[in-house]
């Protein structure tokens, strides 16, 4: 499967010091992949990388242009900055995810609005199209902003620590949405929380300023079938643990 | 002169002053409002006082020393908000109050005492030259221009700045444009309500539009519409009851405000009870 984009032994430093370094990585089409790592590892980094905000001190990112540019990535940020309580609707902000290929003076279309309605209603948000975010629960604000990163049809989508976002009882919801727009997109989601991470993460990239790959075949389809729920436990060996019996 | 057509001539301008004024509170206003930016306007507001002090000093226009530090101010407390060195409230205060201490001081130094001093302070459409009018019918027209061309980006830089410059790498350039329109808005109407009156006329009408609506575009018309609503009650007042005009237009918006809490709150438990 073709490649979207390729990092060369590429290294970025943030506020002066090294946070990433001689990085080789790579996505393909309909990865999903959970970057982790400790806080101040650099994952935020790497997806500022990928996004072009930040520029590498030294190697490459090399987008395969035939599939991905920096019009068709869409981003869900860490806690989002927008402020809840501005004057802005539901469909404003999902429809600020076209902003990408419009030029500083378009407006948006009724093609545009009408493609706003399908992602409202196909994440669950049907009837609130002209609700104001102050009125949403966290989850559902939250699908606000992944309906904003992917109005666009992006090839890629990045995900800031989606699990910030809410309570443990939207998350399982969440991630089945991710699931499904899996079929259509490369999902690459970065989690501070190196030991909880959804199931249908296909492989994983530690990140901790290097990064280790670590593909699909270390993580078999039966040890995500055990748990019997799609959040499971990721850890490297030779941890010692302790697994609590389930209250009944 | 004629008296009727001193006093015809007298409420054309004051209509027509209430109107330009309107429009560019409510679209100024909205944006310093959504924006949170309140404090940071009333930081530029009494900035620009020193630059009428150095205008009277120097025996130029005052608005254009007011204008001058104003937008100076905007960009500077811009600037340094966006690289966060610096406590931004603080920053704002001495500005604040360094604006009208250079504004006293150049004041008492030019010779004879300038009577239009409480003009600026408090605002008089008795000194309204048709010059502020027509500067203030052309900032009304290019505000409208501006917000009508640039919607989308306005919205959506000023609702989510760090989102938007994920795809935009014209973010600063439209903060400090924006921004630059802003403060001129304030210079502006400072003829009509005074330094110390202004920021209410732009801040008070997105408040009372924003009860009942939560749509960008929707806040300006009404905003537009209060701020008119409160400016010509204000005038049609004070013509009357012969008292200064800046403080019975924020008196009357403050009035308009109050009632309209009022309604909502008696909108809501109406619902309520009917659920």
């Amino acid at each position: 499967m073709a490649g979207l984009f390729d990092m060369h032994s590429l290294s970025a430093s943030y506020g002066g010091s090294l946070v990433l370094e001689e990085i080789n990585f790579s996505v393909k089409e309909n990865d999903f992949i959970g970057v982790i790592g400790p806080n101040g590892g650099g994952k935020t980094t790497l997806l500022k990388v990928i996004l072009g905000l930040l520029k590498p001190v030294s190697g490459e990112i090399i987008f395969n242009s035939d599939l991905l540019n920096s019009n068709s990535i869409g981003y869900l940020p860490q806690i989002s900055t927008g402020d809840i309580n501005y004057p802005v609707t539901v469909t404003d902000v999902v429809l600020s995810g076209l902003m990408i290929r419009k030029g500083v003076m378009s407006g948006m279309s009724s093609d545009d609005k009408k493609k706003a309605e399908m992602v409202i209603e196909e994440l669950g948000l049907k009837g609130m199209a002209r609700s104001s975010l102050s009125e949403l629960s966290g989850g559902q604000l939250q699908r606000v902003f992944l309906g904003r990163a992917i109005i666009g049809d992006p090839r890629l989508l990045l995900l800031d620590e989606p699990g910030n976002f809410v309570d443990s009882s939207f998350e399982n919801d969440f991630y089945e949405k991710l699931r499904m727009l899996n079929g259509r997109m490369a999902i690459l989601m970065v989690s501070h929380d190196v030991g909880t991470i959804s199931s249908h993460i296909k492989s994983f990239a530690c990140v901790n300023r290097k990064l280790h790959y670590h593909p699909s075949h270390e993580i078999t389809n039966d040890d995500l079938l055990a748990y019997g729920c799609p959040i499971q436990l990721i850890t490297h060996g030779e941890v010692p643990h302790t697994v609590l019996k389930i209250h009944t | 002169m004629d008296q009727s057509i001193f006093q015809y001539d007298f409420i054309v301008r004051a209509i027509l002053g209430a109107l330009f004024a309107s429009i560019t509170a409510g679209l100024a206003g909205t944006y310093i409002v959504s924006r949170r930016m309140v404090f940071l306007s009333g930081g530029i507001t009494h900035a620009s006082f020193g630059g009428i002090g150095i205008g009277y000093f120097a025996g130029i226009n005052p608005v254009i020393g007011a204008a001058v530090f104003g937008i100076l101010s905007a960009l500077g407390v811009e600037y340094l908000s966006g690289r966060q060195k610096i406590r931004e409230d603080s920053a704002i205060g001495i500005l604040w109050a360094f604006g009208m201490a250079i504004g006293i001081i150049f004041i008492y130094l030019t010779p004879g005492y300038s009577p239009n001093l409480m003009s600026y302070l408090f605002g008089s459409i008795l000194t309204v030259s048709d010059a502020d009018i027509i500067a203030l019918g052309v900032m009304s027209i290019i505000l409208i221009l501006y917000f009508l061309i640039f919607y989308r980006t306005i919205l959506y830089i000023s609702f989510d700045e760090s989102y938007a410059r994920t795809y935009s790498s014209y973010v600063d350039i439209f903060k400090y444009v924006t921004t630059s329109l802003m403060a001129l808005t304030i210079v502006l109407n400072i003829r009509m309500a005074g330094v110390v009156l202004v920021l209410s006329l732009l801040t008070i009408p997105p408040n009372i539009a924003m009860i009942f609506t939560r749509v960008y575009f929707k806040v300006v018309v009404w905003s537009v519409l209060a701020g008119f609503l409160g400016t010509s009650a204000g005038y049609t007042i004070s013509y009357f009851a012969g008292i200064p005009v800046g403080a019975t237009i924020i008196f009357t918006l403050v009035i308009i405000w109050v009632v309209a809490k009022g309604i909502n709150q008696l909108l809501l438990r109406y619902k309520r009870i009917n659920r």
